[in-house]
């Protein structure tokens, strides 16, 4: 393995277990809340509004039923049925899971207490007498779940909701605005958190940013790599610079092709931090870009 | 007396033979040694698991591989064992009668222009990869089960507990059934087969009695072919309870044991299919799911010897069944 990619940063245990690795965003992207509610004449172009406090409510099992007061509340005037919801997770470990559950832990106390974040944790809501969780394999599993279970919930990949047709709730954010994933709310998240990134340490937990309208589910995408690829057993020296030249090449002229898949171009700030690191790649000693 | 052409033809033969000889000895040891080997990988896998959890592993209801206080994994295996259990019964409910009656169709009753037809359409569903039953499960099943034949089932028979409750068509009932499609052609084969091995005689006897069809097939048929079907059971309960991608695309993926056939769980192959790759670093969970193979490996190997201790019950009353 040469490099890897994860929306879920290491840990400073793990950057501590391996401290050769280095990483850097190379994408920056949102996690779309979904549903399915068209049986009941709610069509997928219908936003629903919701609360970090909801979401966790639902996917701790508190809230079981579309029209549980809490939800009616926050959308007036939509005709929320009497049905019970299905809150589809990931069954496989998952940055998007880190992401979503990251957000939750930040902003609610008792998600934070009682479930925590990591690109796995353990559902409440899959063992909660009369709730209904429901794990699914991949982005296009929990796409797949959601529509096709009536009264599902579920969180993906923005790309992956917009490809499926799904409906897309907007969340509430920071400053107390209801927003939805587009790669202007995205991106204005990652303004708002960021500050000045440090070359020495790119790890940026952007969720729940400041912000009038920044989508409070948002993450950066990093890639894995070794400083000094010589220690990789599998990497020669031809294949290091091949590499570095992709990876600088991945967050300049790559950056084009993010936004067809709601991927949001790294900012400049983040492209120029990004570049002090990719300068200190070496092999044995040797950089493998020249600025 | 031979000439040298002959003893050097005779040696040639004699060489082939032990050739032959070896390369069967080889191919006879290999699966037990294979198994064996399997057997010490997943028991080695699973030491610090089996020394952190012991024997509370196969009673353990809850599944925490990463607990929000930041605590060492608390894992139990018992909603997966259930899982495995509980949708492979069910499968073998449906896939039994209906692998009987195909084969009982296809050996005994079909004009021989149906015949061929019916064999090859059948085999078919053998040669459909898993993955594939998976999507037109999610896709088909899942809001059929869902929305025609769950909540029919809820409504006439919900007062037991096993139909219970609510359906959103993910869970072991749907996953038994999609399970139910895939081993029924490997039941119905071998049903076939052992069906079509009956002697003639047999079945002349009975209509020579004033036997119709029916009971040809229950008084002359069945009861020699018994050994036959319930080793084809037995192979096809060794194809459901280790099937994975299909299930997994079903069953819900949820640690619970519940007593709704609607509601979701999990069954040990998704499990680990599932979680393999989220164990770096985690050294006991790495090793329980390296338990549960080795659960699964057990529950089978059980399974294979209730089927063999039936068989050989079976043949000594019937007195002439044929072995298969």
């Amino acid at each position: 393995m040469d490099f890897g990619a994860s929306d879920a940063p290491l840990s400073n245990a793990q950057l501590a277990a391996d401290p050769g690795l280095v990483l850097f965003p190379e994408t920056l992207g949102g996690v779309a809340i979904t549903y399915n509610l068209a049986a009941w004449g709610i069509t997928n172009n219908t936003v629903l509004h919701f609360t970090p406090q909801v979401i966790a409510k639902i996917y701790m099992g508190i809230i079981t039923e579309w029209n549980d007061p809490a939800l009616v509340a926050l959308n007036p005037g939509v005709p929320l049925p009497s049905a019970f919801i299905t809150a589809v997770h990931r069954s496989d470990g998952s940055g998007t899971t880190y992401a979503f559950t990251n957000f939750l832990s930040v902003t609610v106390p008792n998600w934070a207490a009682q479930v925590g974040y990591s690109t796995s944790v353990t559902w409440p809501v899959d063992t909660t007498p009369g709730a209904y969780g429901v794990g699914a394999k991949g982005n296009p599993g929990v796409a797949g779940t959601v529509l096709n279970t009536h009264g599902a919930i579920g969180y993906v990949d923005v790309i992956y909701a917009v490809s499926n047709h799904l409906g897309v709730g907007a969340v509430l954010n920071a400053a107390g605005n209801y927003v939805v994933p587009t790669l202007q709310t995205i991106l204005w998240a990652a303004q708002n958190a960021t500050g000045t990134p440090n070359p020495a340490d790119l790890r940026l937990h952007i969720v729940n940013a400041a912000g009038a309208q920044s989508y409070p589910i948002s993450t950066y995408t990093y890639i894995l790599v070794y400083r000094d690829m010589s220690v990789n057993p599998s990497t020669t020296q031809a294949k290091a610079e091949t590499l570095a030249q992709f990876l600088w090449w991945a967050i300049h002229d790559g950056q084009q092709y993010s936004a067809a898949l709601i991927y949001v171009p790294l900012p400049a700030n983040v492209v120029a931090a990004d570049e002090q690191l990719l300068l200190t790649l070496n092999y044995q000693g040797t950089p493998l870009l020249t600025g | 007396m031979q000439t040298e052409i002959e003893k050097t033809r005779a040696r040639q033969r004699a060489r082939h033979h032990d050739f032959l000889h070896g390369i069967l000895i080889i191919a006879a040891f290999a699966i037990p040694v294979i198994a064996a080997l399997t057997f010490y990988a997943l028991f080695n896998g699973s030491l610090d698991s089996i020394q952190a959890f012991g024997f509370g592993f196969l009673t353990g209801t809850t599944w925490e591989p990463n607990p929000a206080n930041g605590g060492p994994p608390i894992l139990g295996a018992l909603p997966a064992m259930y899982g495995s259990v509980v949708t492979t019964l069910i499968s073998l409910l449906f896939a039994v009668p209906i692998s009987l009656g195909i084969a009982l169709f296809q050996s005994e009753l079909a004009p021989r222009r149906f015949r061929l037809p019916s064999i090859f359409l059948v085999e078919l569903l053998a040669a459909v990869p898993s993955v594939v039953y998976g999507l037109w499960g999610l896709l088909f099943l899942v809001p059929f089960m869902s929305t025609y034949i769950d909540p029919g089932l809820i409504g006439s028979l919900g007062f037991i507990p096993i139909f219970a409750g609510e359906t959103n068509g993910l869970g072991m009932f749907t996953a038994g059934v999609i399970l139910a499609i895939m081993i029924i052609p490997y039941a119905a084969a071998v049903m076939r087969e052992v069906i079509a091995a009956v002697p003639r005689a047999q079945r002349e006897a009975c209509i020579a009695l004033g036997g119709n069809t029916v009971e040809t097939v229950r008084m002359a048929i069945i009861p020699y072919a018994s050994t036959g079907i319930i080793a084809a059971i037995v192979l096809a309960m060794g194809r459901a309870i280790g099937e994975t991608m299909a299930v997994t695309m079903v069953i819900g993926n949820v640690a619970r044991i519940s007593p709704s056939l609607f509601l979701p769980s999990e069954t040990i192959p998704s499990v680990i299919a599932n979680e393999f790759t989220e164990v770096a670093g985690n050294n006991i969970y790495l090793a329980a799911l390296f338990e549960l193979g080795l659960i699964l490996f057990a529950i089978a190997f059980l399974m294979n010897l209730i089927g063999r201790v039936l068989i050989s019950r079976l043949t000594f009353h019937g007195g002439t069944a044929t072995h298969v």
